[in-house]
C-alpha cells in the first residue's frame, strides 16, 4: 500500500513519500504556527492596549484592537522629563560604551593573531580566565569605590567594556578571513603594525567589527544592574532604569500630588504600563530588521569556534 | 628545531625575547590599554577575594581589616538559609537550562524541515526577536500579563468562567513563570546556532537518502542529530559551567515578599547583603562559594566530555 502511494507520489512530487511523511509534516506547521502565535500575540495585546482607553484595559475588554482609542498613555510618557533625559542617556551610554570596547577588542585581538608575537599565549591564558572566574560583585562595587566612579557615567561605560569571549570571536575572525600573505608583503614594503591594522585588518574585518558594536551595543542599552548598583543620581538613570520604575517597582511618572483620585490613577497606570513597554521595545524593534543578519553571523562564527 | 636550538643555548631564548620586543613593540603598545583594563576590572576585583577571609571595615580599608579565616563561609554554611538558597538556585537553574536546553533543538529542527523560503524565514525572523527585548520591560510584560487585575491571562480566565490567580504571588508557580517565559525570549536565538549546523548538511546525502525512501523521522534520527551532536556538547557544556550564575537579572525583578521562599537566590542574597546591608565580607564569600562550585561543575563537565565524546571547551 504505502510503497503505491510513494510510487504514485514521486510522480507528482519527488519529497512526499508516505503517510507518515504528510502527517510529520503537518506537525511541524502546525507546531511552528503555535511558535509564532506565541511570539506574536503579546505583543499585539500590548500594541492595542496601549491605545486603548484605561476602562477597557481595566474591564478586560481588550484583546487585539484597541478599543476606545486614544493616546493618553504615550502623551504622559512624552511629557515626563526623566524619561527623554534617561533616553538620551541610554543613547550616550550605548554609542560611548560601543566605541570604547571596541577599540579595546580590536587591539587586543589583532596581536593575538600574530604568531611571532612572543607574549601571545601568556596574553590569551591571562584573558581566557577572566571568562570563567571573575571576583564577584561586591569586590567589583569596591573597586569601582575607590577608583571614585560611582555615580559617574565612568561607572556604566568602563566595568563591563572588554569582553573576552567577544576578543576570542574577533581573533578567529581576523586569523580565518585574512590572508597571512597580505602581512609579509606589506611589511617587506615597510608597513608599520599601527599601519597595518588601521589601514588593512579593520577595513577587512568589517563584518565581525559590526557584529561587535551590535552586541556590545544591545548589551549596554539592556542592562539595568549595574547601573542600578552604580548610579544613585537620577540625572545620571539609563532608560532601563526608568523603565524599571514604571513597570517593575509601580512608581507612577505624575505629580504625586493628586491622592485624591487613586481609583482613576490604578486603573491609568496600567494604561501607562503597556505605553511605557512599547516604548522599552520601539528602539529595538526599529533596529532590528536591519541589525538581525548581523546577528545570526554572530552566532555562527561564535559556533564556527566552538 | 628551534626548540633544539634554545635547549642547546640557553641564552638564545632570552635573546629572542629581547629581540621581540624590538620587533614587535608596536604590538605590545596595542595591547596596553586593553591589558591595563583587564587587570584593573577583572584582576583587582579577583584580589578583593581576599575580603572573604577578612572582617572588612570601610574605615581600615582592605588591608588594615583582621583575618578571621573561614568564619564567614562558616556561618553561611550554618545558616538556615544556606539549604533553601542552594536548592533554589540549583532547581532554578537545572529547570532552566533543561528547558532552555531542549526546546531549541527541536524548534531548529522543525525549521530546518521547512521548505517554504518565506515561511522559514518569518518563523526564524520573529521568534529571535524576544531575544533583544530587556529584562526589565520582559518583567514588565510579564507582571502585567499575570496582574490580578486587567492582566491578560486573568481576562481569559474569567471569560472562560474560572476563577482568577494572583500568579506572582503564589511561589508554586514562580519556577514555572520563570523558566518558561526564558524559553519564549531565548528559543529562537538559541535556535540558530543548531539550524547553522544542520544548513552544512551535505544536500547529496539528504537526496539519496530520500532516493532510497528514507522517512523523514528517520532521516532525522541518522542525518540531523548526529551532525548538531558536537554543537549540542558545545552547548551543554557552556551551560552547565553558567548554572550557578543563572539570571539573577531577571529574578531580582520578579521577586516580592510572597515569592521570596522559592525566589532568592544565591546571587540575589549576595547583592541584598553586601550592597544593601553593606556587608561586604560576608557576602564576599558567599560569592566565591558560588564561583568555586561553578568553577568545578565547568571543569568536570568539560573533561567528561573530552572523555566521552572528544568536544571539550579547551
Amino acid at each position: 500500500m504505502a510503497k503505491n502511494k510513494a510510487a504514485e507520489g514521486q510522480v507528482t512530487s519527488r519529497w512526499y513519500k508516505s503517510v507518515s511523511d504528510y502527517i510529520y509534516m503537518a506537525v511541524i506547521y502546525i507546531v511552528l504556527i503555535l511558535a509564532l502565535l506565541l511570539v506574536l500575540i503579546p505583543f499585539i495585546f500590548i500594541l492595542a492596549s496601549s491605545f486603548s482607553s484605561a476602562e477597557a484595559i481595566s474591564a478586560g475588554k481588550v484583546l487585539f484592537w484597541p478599543v476606545g482609542f486614544n493616546v493618553e498613555g504615550y502623551k504622559m510618557i512624552l511629557e515626563t522629563s526623566s524619561v527623554w533625559r534617561s533616553f538620551l542617556m541610554s543613547l550616550f551610554y550605548m554609542v560611548a560604551g560601543t566605541l570604547i570596547s571596541l577599540v579595546l577588542t580590536i587591539l587586543l585581538a589583532y596581536p593575538l593573531t600574530r604568531k611571532d608575537f612572543k607574549a601571545n599565549s601568556f596574553i590569551t591564558v591571562l584573558m581566557i580566565i577572566t571568562m570563567f572566574f571573575s571576583g564577584g560583585m561586591i569586590p567589583s562595587y569596591l573597586l569601582i569605590d575607590r577608583l571614585n566612579m560611582l555615580d559617574t557615567v565612568w561607572a556604566i561605560l568602563l566595568p563591563t567594556a572588554l569582553s573576552a569571549y567577544n576578543v576570542v570571536l574577533v581573533r578567529t575572525y581576523m586569523s580565518s578571513n585574512i590572508p597571512k600573505d597580505l602581512y609579509e608583503c606589506a611589511s617587506l614594503d615597510g608597513c608599520s603594525d599601527f599601519r597595518y591594522l588601521v589601514s588593512i585588518v579593520i577595513p577587512l574585518s568589517k563584518t565581525i567589527i559590526a557584529v561587535m558594536a551590535l552586541l556590545y551595543g544591545v548589551g549596554i542599552w539592556n542592562n539595568y544592574f549595574n547601573a542600578m548598583m552604580y548610579i544613585r543620581d537620577r540625572n545620571l538613570y539609563p532608560f532601563q532604569l526608568v523603565l524599571r520604575d514604571v513597570l517593575v517597582l509601580n512608581m507612577g511618572m505624575g505629580n504625586p500630588s493628586d491622592i485624591a483620585e487613586q481609583q482613576e490613577r490604578l486603573m491609568f497606570s496600567y494604561l501607562l504600563k503597556y505605553s511605557t513597554i512599547v516604548v522599552g521595545c520601539l528602539p529595538v524593534m526599529i533596529a532590528y530588521p536591519f541589525v538581525q543578519k548581523y546577528f545570526v553571523k554572530g552566532i555562527m562564527i561564535g559556533a564556527l569556534k566552538g | 628545531m628551534a626548540r633544539n636550538k634554545a635547549i642547546e643555548k640557553p641564552n638564545a631564548a632570552k635573546a629572542k625575547r629581547k629581540w621581540d620586543f624590538s620587533r614587535n613593540w608596536q604590538l605590545y603598545i596595542m595591547v596596553t590599554p586593553p591589558m591595563i583594563f583587564l587587570l584593573v576590572f577583572c584582576y583587582i576585583p579577583m584580589g578583593g577575594i581576599v575580603l572573604a577571609f577578612k572582617d572588612y571595615s570601610i574605615r581600615k580599608g582592605i588591608l588594615a581589616s583582621p583575618w578571621v579565616g573561614f568564619e564567614h563561609f562558616e556561618n553561611f554554611l550554618s545558616s538556615p538559609l544556606f539549604g533553601t538558597l542552594l536548592s533554589n538556585t540549583l532547581i532554578l537553574s537545572i529547570y532552566t537550562f533543561i528547558v532552555n536546553f531542549i526546546v531549541p533543538i527541536f524548534l531548529a529542527l522543525f525549521i530546518n524541515e521547512l521548505a517554504q523560503p518565506i515561511f522559514k524565514k518569518a518563523v526564524q525572523m520573529i521568534t529571535f526577536f524576544p531575544y533583544l527585548i530587556s529584562v526589565v520591560v520582559i518583567s514588565g510584560m510579564i507582571l502585567q500579563f499575570l496582574n490580578l487585575n486587567g492582566g491578560l491571562v486573568n481576562n481569559i480566565i474569567r471569560l472562560f468562567g474560572g476563577t482568577p490567580v494572583d500568579f506572582m504571588a503564589k511561589p508554586e508557580y514562580f519556577r514555572h513563570i520563570y523558566v518558561w517565559t526564558d524559553v519564549w525570549q531565548r528559543a529562537g536565538y538559541s535556535a540558530v546556532i543548531y539550524i547553522a549546523a544542520l544548513a552544512g548538511i551535505d544536500p547529496q546525502l539528504s537526496e539519496s537518502a530520500i532516493l532510497d525512501g528514507v522517512t523523514r523521522l528517520k532521516r532525522i534520527r541518522y542525518i540531523d542529530l548526529p551532525t548538531v551532536a558536537p554543537t549540542v556538547t558545545i552547548m551543554l557544556l557552556m551551560g552547565i559551567g553558567g548554572i550557578m550564575s543563572i539570571g539573577y537579572e531577571k529574578t531580582y525583578l520578579l521577586q516580592n515578599n510572597l515569592n521570596l521562599s522559592v525566589s532568592e537566590l544565591i546571587s540575589t542574597y549576595i547583592y541584598k547583603r553586601g550592597l544593601l546591608n553593606f556587608e561586604f565580607s560576608y557576602s564576599t564569600a558567599i560569592g566565591l562559594f558560588n564561583s568555586v562550585i561553578n568553577l568545578v561543575l565547568l571543569i568536570s563537565a568539560n573533561a567528561i566530555s573530552k572523555r566521552v565524546s572528544e568536544t571539550s571547551l579547551w
